[in-house]
C-alpha cells in the first residue's frame, strides 16, 4: 500500500484518530474504576442507597 | 422489557450490562471491515490520490460530530419538556464524546487541507461552523462542571444545548448558503450520491464502525454518569448521617 507523497499527512491523520479513540476509552474505563471504586468504600462503611435500605426488611 | 422501562436508572444499567459485551464485539468486527476497506479495498482517488484515505476518518467524524449534538438536543427536550429521568445524563454522557469528534473532524480536515488546498486553514463557512460547535462543546462541559446540582446544571445545558442546535443547519447547508472552499455535499443530497461505489462502500463501512463506536462510548459513558451520581446521593446520606 503506497501512500503517496502525501503519506505524512495520512498517517497524521490515523495517528490522530487512534490518539483520540484510545484517549475516549481511557477516559470510560479510567471514570467506571473509580465510580465503582467509590461505590464500594461507600457500601464498606455501611452507607447504603435509600432504595436499597427500603428493600431490607424490617 | 418496554423502551420506557429503560427510563428506570437501575433497569438502564442492567440493560447496559447485557448489551455491552455485543457493542464492543460489533464495533471491533466494524473497525475490522472498515479498515480494511478503507486502507487496503478503496482506490487512489484520481485527483486526491491516497489523501482520500483521510476522508473515511474526515467523513464519520464529521457525521458524528453533528449527530451528537442532535442526540442532545432531543435529550434537551427530555430534560425540559418531559422530564425524562435519564435525558440529562445523555446528554452530559454525550458531550465530552461529540467534542472529540469534532477536534477529530477538525484535525483531519486540516490534515487532508493542506496537501489539497495548500493550507491547513481557512475560514470558510463550513470550518467556521465546525469551529464554532466545537466552542460550544468546550462550553458544555465547562458548565455542567460549574453547577454543583446535577438537575439544576441539566437544565442550564439544555437551554444552552437547544439556542446551539441553530448551528446545525448551518454547518449542513453552509457550502450551498456561501462561496465556500469547502465542497458541496456528495453524499446526502437530493438526486442521490456522485461519489463512486469504490470509494462509498468503504466510506460507509468505516462510518458504521464509528457509530457503534460512539453508540458503544455514549452508554458506557451514560452508566458511569448514573453511578457518579448513586456516588453524589450516598456521599449526601453519610453527610446528613453524621451531621445528625
Amino acid at each position: 500500500m503506497s501512500l503517496g507523497p502525501h503519506a505524512a499527512f495520512i498517517l497524521a491523520a490515523y495517528a490522530a484518530a487512534i490518539v483520540v479513540v484510545a484517549g475516549l476509552i481511557a477516559w470510560v474505563v479510567a471514570d467506571f474504576r473509580a465510580q465503582r471504586r467509590a461505590l464500594g468504600d461507600l457500601e464498606a462503611h455501611g452507607v447504603t442507597r435509600r432504595s436499597a435500605a427500603i428493600k431490607e426488611p424490617a | 422489557m418496554a423502551l420506557i422501562d429503560l427510563a428506570n436508572p437501575t433497569r438502564f444499567l442492567s440493560f447496559v450490562e447485557r448489551a455491552m459485551p455485543w457493542l464492543i464485539a460489533a464495533t471491533l468486527f466494524a473497525f475490522a471491515i472498515g479498515l480494511e476497506q478503507a486502507l487496503f479495498v478503496a482506490p487512489d482517488d484520481y485527483q486526491q490520490g491516497a489523501t482520500v484515505k483521510i476522508m473515511f476518518l474526515h467523513v464519520p467524524s464529521a457525521w458524528l460530530a453533528m449527530f451528537c449534538w442532535g442526540l442532545m438536543t432531543v435529550a434537551a427536550l427530555g430534560t425540559l419538556v418531559w422530564r425524562h429521568p435519564l435525558a440529562d445524563v445523555a446528554a452530559k454522557a454525550a458531550a465530552p464524546i461529540g467534542a472529540a469528534f469534532t477536534f477529530l473532524c477538525l484535525f483531519t480536515g486540516s490534515m487532508w487541507g493542506r496537501p489539497m488546498w495548500g493550507t491547513y486553514w481557512v475560514w470558510d463557512a463550513r470550518l467556521t461552523s465546525v469551529l464554532v460547535m466545537f466552542i460550544m462543546y468546550l462550553g458544555i462541559i465547562a458548565l455542567w462542571r460549574t453547577v454543583e446540582d446535577p438537575s439544576d446544571a441539566g437544565r442550564a445545558v439544555a437551554v444552552v444545548t437547544l439556542v446551539g442546535a441553530v448551528d446545525l443547519p448551518i454547518i449542513k447547508f453552509s457550502v450551498d448558503w456561501w462561496n465556500t472552499l469547502h465542497q458541496p455535499a456528495s453524499i446526502v443530497r437530493l438526486g442521490g450520491s456522485t461519489i463512486d461505489k469504490s470509494i462509498l462502500v468503504p466510506l460507509l463501512a468505516t462510518a458504521i464502525a464509528f457509530t457503534l463506536l460512539f453508540v458503544t462510548l455514549h452508554f458506557a459513558a451514560m452508566r458511569n454518569e448514573i453511578l457518579r451520581r448513586r456516588v453524589r446521593s450516598m456521599l449526601m446520606l453519610q453527610a446528613r448521617a453524621q451531621g445528625g
